[in-house]
């Protein structure tokens, strides 16, 4: 099996690494939207997850990879078999990292009757689709901003309740589906709807750098990884564990981290200055900055944490024409130098 | 230049030299080169080029050809529902993609490959795995096949589809000319075993990123590209050590067809002053190059640069650096395949494979079913005596492929709304700011709706289509800010231009809606001549044609005062007309709207 280049050899694009790395230290952050130009490391980033993340325990035999220590939220398979009386085991999985290609079916995506067991035993059962398979990892689409609106709809309600439902064919199921949806693409090929828009968690703007040195160093690696991609990726192991590590350490943190009063209002005026309808953009703002403090490690939640994070939290929410070309992210800046003061 | 009898003097490299040399680097390393996009005025060269190719490849390497209709099941592997069904239990069939590992897939009309097939092709040649569907197959099988994409695609069509074209390597534009052949299977075989040990030097490395960046190509994975191909050259020459002419070649191949701009003069100020202001990055270039006082790294550069003049992109080297190349390419290929037809509300059932994307209508399928059990079940226990077939299991209903029915579904069709904009001197004085004004308000309901626009000018001589139908609004309203007047008014070159861009809107499945703002005083012809009468009869002959299209078409007359011509034009074409003497952009958005 191909190995994946490994996350901490990505030169740059540090604003996009960290909002990948806060979503796996608090989930609950929600999805991450990522656009930019072609050849900038986007699906590399999120294809060298499954090896850079702590690996996760998961019931065996289990469609839907539940938490064995997960007690109420696991499926509706492990707590019947656990209630007739079987003891549960467990392997340990690397976390899923699922692509869901453009023009999937919503069969696919959501899961369907299983035709097979249908038709040559009769029996009505649920195939379940790449929903499931998503659970507790990352669901990938890659030109999001093409995606049938009615789809990204779909996946982002599923990813902000946690739960498939299943009503069709005479099929009823739900399943846990926790997953972080990462979409990236190209704005010159497409917008999405400005009400999808605010359901991403965070956003990212990435660019090619144009620093010379940085573009060498990139085909450097890449062309190292090339040759020789398990030596490589052995020459990295190290920076992955550290960052494993500082992840593993973060999420125990979260718990116990504190955010003062002070950064609850002061998220509140940075939202009300940028002008931002509802409470999405301050929970992602509290959230972020709490998982950033969190990776840190710092004792509290500080007004620097807010301001680095105020960005990614923020920039795809303002309301502005379609046809407005001031940069989101300056307004945002803005907003945050006055109501934070400068850094 | 050393190296064996049987390379080519690689420094000269003509069109049959760089095909030649193309084919011969995808032969030596498919899979990390990804493949090529080629380009044939002619179906069978197009052929005879994959046939080289398939000449160097080691033997037994497989080949197919891709059906670009291939269901899921078919291309990622599934449940082969025949045998699972005769059989009544599961047999998991392999996909396409992972039969062919470590092989070549042809991709015929490539630009017909839509974004669907497109994502599940670059997500395996990102990863190098495919995501089987087959029975209990939670993993990925390995799938690490190189593209030949056979892009037959008129001039004037979309091209590849740009997530494909960008990882596949090579841009093979083939004239009527004979291959010529330069290497053997043995040289490739060669090389192979060569092309591990084959090193390339971090100034050397240095080099190609600086030249990408000198043209303006953006992508890092084009740069990456080129560096295998630079390894590969070396190989393919007996080298282990990739050499200058090797850098040359690379950049030939791989850069010049990518590039976007030229580089920026080397620091003469004279010249600065007709030039017009190269774009930003170029401030590093000039740093770049006074650094490199080095005269080897700046020999080096202009040999690359020389090499590279032969592939850069026709127009590059005469006009000035284009700000967004991209915009020209932010094409409205829609999302997700329209024709696919499966969602929106239920207008019956068909014949049909349920795994293609349709939904299974379970009850219409057992009712096919039905009328042939007792033959089928006569048929089994005939077999199963007679010993052709292992014992039929107890199936309560024999189900065949021919049964299935899916669900047809009404999906109710996009718009593409084209706009058709006079920019002659004689609509430009008074009504160009107002046709701009009322496109953009048009273009923000086009949004709202998630229309298509698209985009014509018309001024001078000809024509243009400034924006392909796209829904990108921001590209949409670049194009439409940048739209010089004056000039003649070649209102046939126009009509032509929106028949087209109808036509192929048609094809992906949209209404379409055709907005002309003009005053019809049209004084060039369709070759480009001037003169009204000429003008006029090439005009409304273009018009009938648009006419006979039935699509929705409206003609605003900008002309100052409501003229007999414009109403010629518009009845000729069968558009709603509309004058409109002293107006505002609002009232010729209401005038559109109300046209709907």
């Amino acid at each position: 099996m191909p190995v994946a280049f490994p996350f901490s050899a990505i030169v740059g694009q540090e604003e996009m690494k960290r909002a990948i790395l806060l979503t796996a230290v608090d989930p609950t952050i929600g999805g991450v939207l990522i656009l930019g130009h072609r050849g900038t490391a986007k699906s590399t980033a999120v294809r060298a997850l499954p090896a850079l993340l702590p690996a996760m325990h998961v019931v065996r035999g289990c469609r839907y990879g539940c938490d064995p220590d997960a007690g109420n939220r696991r499926c509706d398979d492990c707590k019947a078999r656990e209630a007739a009386g079987e003891k549960l085991k467990h392997d340990k999985h690397a976390v899923p990292v699922v692509d869901l290609p453009l023009g999937a079916t919503e069969d696919r995506v959501v899961g369907a009757l299983d035709l097979e067991r249908a038709l040559t035993r009769g029996e009505k059962a649920y195939e379940p689709g790449l929903l499931a398979r998503a659970n507790r990892g990352y669901l990938y689409v890659d030109e999001i901003n093409l995606l049938e609106d009615h789809l990204v709809d779909l996946l982002l309600d599923v990813a902000a309740t946690g739960e498939n439902v299943v009503e069709r064919e005479g099929i009823s199921v739900r399943h846990p589906a926790r997953f972080v949806l990462v979409g990236s693409g190209n704005p010159e090929e497409g917008d999405l709807r400005p009400q999808l828009l605010d359901r991403f968690g965070l956003s990212v703007e990435v660019t090619t750098t144009t620093d010379l040195d940085a573009r060498v160093e990139v085909i450097k690696r890449r062309d190292a990884f090339d040759r020789d991609p398990e030596g490589f990726t052995a020459k990295w192991a190290d920076a992955d564990m550290e960052a494993r590590k500082k992840i593993e350490r973060a999420r125990k943190k979260m718990e116990q981290l504190k955010v003062p009063d002070s950064i609850l209002r002061a998220a509140a005026q940075l939202c009300s200055a940028v002008g931002t309808d509802g409470v999405r953009g301050e929970l992602a703002l509290l959230r972020g900055a709490r998982a950033l403090a969190a990776f840190d490690a710092a004792k509290a939640v500080t007004i620097d944490h807010l301001r680095t994070i105020a960005i990614s939290a923020l920039r795809h929410r303002l309301r502005r024409s379609v046809l407005d070309d001031v940069g989101s992210s300056v307004r945002v800046e803005r907003a945050v130098t006055e109501v934070l003061g400068a850094a | 230049m050393e190296g064996n009898a049987s390379t080519p003097e690689l420094a000269t490299l003509d069109l049959p030299t760089r095909i030649e040399l193309s084919a011969a680097l995808l032969a030596l390393d498919p899979w990390g080169l990804g493949g090529a996009v080629i380009r044939a005025p002619r179906h069978d060269l197009a052929e005879a080029f994959v046939a080289r190719v398939a000449a160097l490849l080691p033997v037994g390497t497989p080949m197919r050809r891709l059906p670009l209709s291939i269901p899921d099941d078919r291309l990622l592997g599934g449940l082969d529902l025949a045998m699972t069904l005769a059989l009544g239990r599961p047999v998991a069939e392999r996909g396409l993609l992972a039969t062919l590992d470590g092989g070549v897939l042809v991709v015929p009309a490539a630009e017909r490959v839509g974004a669907g097939l497109a994502a599940r092709l670059t997500q395996m040649m990102d990863t190098g795995t495919v995501p089987s569907r087959a029975p209990g197959a939670r993993d990925l099988a390995t799938a690490r096949v190189c593209l030949l994409a056979v892009d037959e695609a008129d001039v004037d069509e979309e091209p590849v589809h740009p997530a494909l074209a960008d990882r596949l390597t090579f841009r093979v534009d083939l004239d009527a000319s004979p291959l010529i052949e330069l290497f053997r299977a043995d040289d490739i075989a060669a090389a192979l075993r060569m092309l591990p040990e084959v090193s390339v030097s971090d100034v050397n490395l240095a080099t190609l990123v600086s030249t990408a960046d000198m043209f303006g190509v953006e992508s890092l994975r084009a740069v990456r590209a080129a560096v295998r191909v630079a390894r590969g050259c070396a190989a393919l020459d007996g080298r282990r050590v990739v050499e200058a002419q090797d850098l040359a070649t690379a950049a030939a191949l791989v850069l010049g067809p990518r590039a976007t701009r030229l580089p920026a003069p080397p620091a003469e100020p004279e010249n600065s002053a007709e030039e017009p202001p190269p774009p930003p990055p170029s401030d590093e270039q000039q740093d770049n190059s006074d650094d490199a006082e080095d005269t080897d790294v700046r020999e080096l550069e202009e040999r690359i640069i020389e090499a590279m003049q032969a592939t850069l992109p026709m127009g590059l080297s005469i006009e000035p650096p284009k700000r967004a190349p991209k915009s020209g390419s932010a094409t409205g290929r829609s999302g997700a395949d329209r024709s696919g037809g499966v969602r929106g509300r239920q207008v019956g059932t068909r014949r049909g494979d349920p795994r293609g994307g349709g939904r299974l209508d379970l009850v219409e399928t057992l009712r096919a079913a039905a009328p042939w059990q007792p033959i089928r079940r006569a048929a089994a226990a005939h077999r199963a005596e007679a010993g052709t077939s292992p014992a039929a299991p107890r199936v309560l209903i024999q189900v065949r492929p021919d049964d299935f029915r899916v669900r047809k579904l009404f999906e109710p069709a996009g718009t593409t709304a084209i706009f058709v904009v006079d920019a002659s001197g004689s609509s430009a004085v008074n009504r160009m700011a107002e046709a701009k004004g009322a496109v953009e308000l048009l273009l923000a309901e086009s949004y709202a709706r998630r229309d298509e626009v698209g985009l014509i000018a018309f001024r001078g001589a000809q024509a243009e289509i400034l924006l392909q139908p796209t829904r990108a609004i921001a590209a949409a309203k670049r194009a439409l800010a940048a739209l010089p007047g004056g000039g003649g008014t070649p209102l046939a070159s126009a009509i032509d231009r929106a028949v087209e861009l109808t036509m192929r809107a048609r094809r992906e499945g949209n209404d379409t809606v055709v907005v002309f703002l003009t005053d019809a005083r049209a004084n060039v012809a369709r070759d480009g001549s001037g003169g009204r009468e000429a003008a006029m009869r090439d005009a409304l002959q273009s018009a009938k044609v648009l006419r006979a299209m039935e699509g929705t078409t409206l003609l605003i007359d900008t002309s100052p005062r409501a003229s007999q011509l414009a109403q010629d034009v518009a009845a000729a074409m069968g558009a709603r007309y509309v004058a409109l003497p002293r107006t505002d952009a609002r009232s010729i958005h209401a005038a559109v709207i109300g046209a709907r």
